[in-house]
């Protein structure tokens, strides 16, 4: 059963086809990659998946439901949940806020009981704070725990970002290049990070330009180019693909292949 | 019929005025994405130093000449200490800024001069002229001809002068201009400069007409907002349409329907073109890109 | 934390700083028109202490809060005197109706951002402004009406110290509300959409319906307040919905320091009780407010009390 289905899926901004007639599956359980060149659509599939932006054609289909054109909110609650290439942090409120603002949807909305203080929103603060703890050390960020998010270093907010994600809870979450900006060093750890995540029954997505991690840790890769579909299978398989090399190095990167394969 | 062309009259002069508030809003806001509340307040000051240069002797033409450069001097002012200074405000904060210098200015203008209403004489004779049973007043055209004059000068001022090519390069991308050379500093400041002497030029104008006092700021400014929203923000052409439209439709409100609620013909515009036409007649949507 | 820094932050610190001061006042305050002063700082308080919600928390601006205010004095003035309804029932009315207004207005308007938000709500106020001021049959028109005394229970309320009690009883209530909604998943919530609205609708959190929320619990805050100054000044005008009474309102919130509960109780204090005082400055007082809101949103940008916070620490070794 794919738990994401995308169906000729079309958007186009002022005359450019960012995404053109896409179409393709993701199955639930284990690590998925989209990548290609810069400008194949790889974010702007992201924000038409999460409901920024709405398709001009094509069915985007979760769990055997229609989500093209739902707000949001919306599909966080049904198990939905992303990072973004520009880490957008809650920099006025501390690390642990962060994630507990993940934790959203799983608390009481009930406006006149917050207002009251009843003892269960007072119980309910103390359970949100103390899962988002959990989370923060789960990735690492327990020191930062109630210090402003605005004063933590660039590879520490991405890191917060996917705790805040995974505070939702998701069935699925999209990381928009999480390693983007990262060393050597961190982008190991944001590997070993992503592994953990996806053993916890998390189908995960990933987008990269990272090669060595994408092909590291991806059980199946999806390439886009111009928009469309190039190219999609393991990691073994797409890298092989004459198609996606010609894409990535160009037609004299393929010669070269040929060349030095003899 | 009369009654029609006497409200289409009042209606076209009025708008006019508001044109001219709009355009004024169109040049800051394309330099500076800075929406001037204290935009209202340049019209106040315009009519205002006009009367009481002339009550102190200075020959009216001179006396308004004067009214326009002062007015200039407040805009740069305005820029050069409040704008300039909260630079990476949020835009929540450069509203209230502009709106305390907004009320700063008004409160200045109540000491200086005073809470009357205060007329010039008009330019040219108080002799209506009978059209079609409708009286037009001399100033009305004088008006019409100083904001369209206004409309020709401006527009060979952007397309054919360097400061003016300037303020246009910094309004499409601000960062470009930097890169070649353009001293947003000296644009920013013309850009104020300018929408004060027109914002100035529109009080004098209308003086005759409508009077001034210290207080007609504020909704000189919402009104010409409506008329800039109307016409599509940004858009210069736009901003003159939405004052004419404006101007008609708040004379025609209060002529068929009620007078007392004139002022609430500009309200009910920007409410509408905000939720059912937010790019304006004229102007162009944007996306916000993640 | 130094005892002093403390106090000024946790929500449980500053209510008992606040009852202390609430309760010692009475006995400091030398005559009448002092106690005038403080009845009048406390119910400009309870405005900016719901209008910093919206402005200071949720990151929304609105230009036409006295509108609400007014609508609650005028519900408080016209009901009793025109309708024959039972003082306290009118305030009821009031409080509800204006809740409900703010949430049939707050829908469409608070889908608009930055300078749009601002003009709307700066129509809206204009608007009620102009309905109050114009409908003479009902209102009295700009020259104002009498407002009937407030009863309970056929106990008539006056007096200065009578009215000390019920606005700083109302004060604090309120306060206490406001600090419990932040402390709640509502106020983050408002303080998530504040800094990212994109990421906050990710996290599951429908951005119009808690700025909605944060919309009409401020409504609901500047009638109420409106209503008791109706009942305690016995005589209301049009300008208590107008611009300038909006502008100041935010000035307050803006000095206090947005996103500080009781900074804004303090930059009402300030910005209500120095005028009174300064009456020979008064023909100053708009070209004060215009400049102090200046000075403050450039120089000051995180308010009176906040920055007074932060100097507070930077004490500490």
């Amino acid at each position: 059963m794919s738990l994401l289905r995308v169906e000729e899926l079309s958007i186009e901004f002022g005359g450019v086809h960012a995404v053109e007639d896409l179409s393709f599956e993701i199955e639930a359980g284990a690590i998925h990659s989209i990548i290609g060149p810069n400008g194949a659509g790889k974010t702007t599939l992201f924000n038409l998946i999460t409901g920024l932006y709405r398709a001009s054609r094509g069915r985007i289909l979760f769990e055997d439901r229609e989500i093209g054109g739902q707000p949001p909110h919306l599909l966080a609650r049904r198990g939905l949940s992303r990072t973004f290439q520009n880490p957008q942090i809650f920099f006025r409120m501390t690390a642990a806020e962060n994630v507990m603002v993940g934790r959203h949807l799983h608390e009481s909305q009930n406006v006149l009981a917050h207002l009251l203080r009843l003892p269960a929103v007072v119980r309910q603060n103390r359970e949100t704070r103390l899962k988002a703890h959990e989370l923060l050390d789960f990735v690492g960020l327990a020191d930062y725990a109630d210090r402003p998010a605005g004063a933590m270093p660039y590879g520490a907010l991405k890191r917060l970002e996917v705790a805040r994600a995974l505070a939702v809870a998701p069935k699925m979450l999209l990381l928009d290049e999480p390693a983007a900006g990262c060393n050597p060093v961190e982008t190991q750890e944001i590997d070993r990070l992503i592994q953990q995540i996806a053993r916890t029954g998390v189908t995960v997505v990933l987008v990269e330009h990272d090669m060595h991690l994408v092909m590291n840790i991806s059980s199946r890769i999806l390439v886009l180019d111009s928009g469309r579909k190039l190219a999609e299978g393991t990691a073994g398989e797409v890298r092989a693909n004459p198609a996606v090399i010609a894409a990535y190095l160009g037609a004299q990167g393929q010669r070269e292949r040929v060349h030095a394969q003899g | 019929m009369s009654e029609f062309l006497q409200f289409s009259f009042s209606g076209i002069t009025v708008g006019a005025v508001y044109a001219m508030v709009a355009l004024g809003f169109t040049i800051i806001y394309n330099a500076s994405d800075v929406i001037n509340f204290a935009q209202g307040e340049f019209v106040m000051l315009g009519g205002m130093c006009t009367v009481f240069l002339a009550a102190a002797g200075i020959p009216m033409p001179l006396a308004a000449l004067l009214a326009v450069i002062i007015t200039a001097g407040v805009g740069a002012a305005l820029n050069k200490l409040a704008i300039e200074q909260a630079r990476d405000a949020s835009v929540v904060n450069l509203i209230i800024i502009t709106i305390g210098v907004s009320v700063f200015l008004r409160g200045i203008a109540q000491v200086i001069f005073d809470k009357q209403l205060h007329r010039l004489p008009a330019f040219s004779g108080e002799q209506p002229i009978m059209i079609g049973g409708a009286a037009l007043l001399p100033q009305s055209l004088w008006v019409l001809g100083g904001a369209g004059l206004l409309v020709v000068t401006l527009y060979h001022f952007f397309r054919r002068t360097l400061i003016g090519k300037a303020i246009l390069a910094v309004a499409q991308n601000r960062l470009a201009a930097r890169l070649v050379g353009i001293n947003i500093g000296m644009v920013m400041l013309s850009s104020f400069a300018l929408s004060a002497a027109i914002g100035a030029l529109a009080g004098i104008l209308i003086t005759p007409i409508t009077l001034t006092s210290y207080d007609v700021g504020t909704m000189l400014a919402l009104k010409g907002f409506a008329a800039a929203m109307l016409g599509g923000m940004g858009n210069p052409v736009g901003a003159v349409v939405g004052g004419l439209l404006l101007g008609i439709a708040e004379a025609m409100g209060a002529g068929y329907i009620s007078s007392d609620y004139k002022d609430a013909v500009a309200f009910l515009i920007i409410l509408a073109v905000l939720f059912f036409l937010p790019q304006g007649l004229l102007g162009a949507r944007h996306r916000e890109r993640v | 934390m130094s005892f002093v820094a403390g106090l000024l932050q946790p929500r449980t610190g500053g209510l008992v700083v606040l009852a202390a001061v609430i309760v010692a006042l009475p006995f400091l305050l030398p005559n009448r028109y002092y106690f005038d002063v403080v009845i009048l700082v406390g119910i400009n308080a309870l405005v900016v202490v719901g209008l910093n919600l919206l402005i200071g928390y949720a990151g929304q601006i609105s230009l036409g809060h006295a509108g609400f205010f007014g609508l609650g004095a005028y519900a408080s003035a016209v009901l009793p005197m025109r309708f024959d309804v039972p003082p306290l029932a009118a305030l009821v009315i009031g409080t509800v109706g204006v809740g409900l207004l703010a949430f049939v207005i707050g829908r469409p308007i608070l889908r608009l951002k930055g300078h749009y938000l601002a003009v709307a709500t700066l129509g809206m106020g204009l608007l009620i402004f102009m309905l109050l001021n114009n409908e003479r049959g009902l209102t009295g028109g700009p020259d104002g009406m009498a407002v009937q005394r407030m009863t309970i229970l056929g106990y008539k309320l006056r007096g200065v110290l009578t009215w000390y009690w019920i606005v700083a009883g109302a004060l604090f209530a309120g306060t206490w509300l406001a600090l419990n909604l932040i402390d709640s998943p509502t106020g983050r919530a408002l303080r998530a959409l504040h800094d990212s609205e994109i990421a906050a609708q990710v996290n599951g959190i429908d951005v119009v319906r808690y700025k909605l929320t944060a919309f009409v619990v401020s409504a609901v805050f500047a009638s109420l307040a409106g209503s008791l100054n109706a009942h305690y000044s016995g005589f209301m005008t049009p300008n208590a919905a107008g611009f300038l009474h909006s502008i100041e309102l935010v000035t307050m919130v803006v000095l206090g320091g947005m996103g500080s509960t009781f900074g804004g109780i303090v930059g009402a204090a300030v910005l209500t009780a120095l005028p009174q005082f300064l009456t020979v400055f008064q023909q100053y007082e708009h070209a004060a407010l215009g400049l102090i809101i200046v000075v403050c949103m450039i120089f000051m940008r995180d308010g009176l009390l906040p920055t007074l916070q932060q100097s507070l620490r930077w004490r500490r070794p």
